[in-house]
């Protein structure tokens, strides 16, 4: 007899951790925005712009973005795990999140040095 | 490791046929299990309105025309209604967020801690859908 330890594939524990990284990244990047946005007096078209004309605030908010995206996979594959009981029906909503979450993240390039 | 091997009569008594009475009145899903399911909830509509979200970002940067075109939409009372509802999505899921993150780290230790926190929770995420909200209308 084989004495083989049953363990998972071990995403379970990096997923674990990679969720709570992108919860902190995207949790500092919300308040100091807000903060930023609430010192503003008036919010305009201008100050908008100019703000996201800023090459570090662009970069920031893709890691924004990209961590949002990673956490929103990881959380919608756990909904998913829980109350889909089919294979066939589960790995087709994971494909479609997947696909969906991946053009999110093109959209989002676009978005921020399209303009 | 050595397998666990129950007697004849043990085997018996796992098998028998027992009825389920559940008391469906009195069984509740105690506070912090409401925050846990709610956090479910708004994220799911979070993941579901970040189209709609790239949209209306899109639309605020790509040029002075469309900005002023997302402002007139958004004065429709309905859809300024949603975004509340996405905006207490969005408080939900951060407070009750940072709630899991401090029970990660062990700051929760109790029954009473974990009732406590998530009615701050709860309160908070409210309060402050209301104060931005009333900023924001």
């Amino acid at each position: 007899m084989v004495n083989r330890v049953v363990v998972g594939a071990h995403y379970g524990l990096r997923d674990w951790l990679i969720q709570r990284v992108t919860a902190v990244v995207m949790a500092v990047y919300i308040v100091s925005l807000a903060g930023y946005l609430l010192l503003q007096t008036d919010l305009d078209y201008d100050v908008w712009t100019a703000l996201f004309s800023s090459q570090t605030v662009r970069t920031f908010t893709l890691l924004f973005l990209l961590s949002l995206f990673y956490h929103a996979w990881v959380g919608i594959r756990d909904i998913v795990m829980d109350y889909v009981k089919s294979a066939a029906v589960r790995l087709v909503i994971h494909v479609l999140v997947i696909l969906a979450l991946l053009l999110y993240a093109i959209w989002s390039v676009q978005i921020l040095w399209g303009f | 490791m050595a397998a666990i091997r129950f007697t004849a009569c043990q085997k018996s008594v796992m098998n028998k046929q027992r009825p389920i009475h559940l008391a469906l009145h009195l069984i509740k899903l105690p506070l912090p299990g409401i925050v846990s399911i709610l956090h479910r909830i708004s994220g799911l509509m979070l993941f579901f309105a970040l189209p709609l979200l790239l949209l209306m970002l899109q639309y605020s940067l790509a040029s002075i025309e469309t900005y002023t075109q997302l402002m007139a939409v958004l004065a429709n009372p309905l859809l300024k209604l949603m975004l509340l509802g996405l905006l207490w999505a969005f408080l939900h899921h951060f407070c009750a967020g940072l709630r899991f993150l401090a029970i990660d780290m062990h700051y929760v230790r109790n029954l009473a801690q974990a009732r406590n926190s998530s009615k701050v929770v709860m309160v908070v995420s409210l309060m402050l859908t209301v104060l931005i909200g009333i900023k924001l209308w």
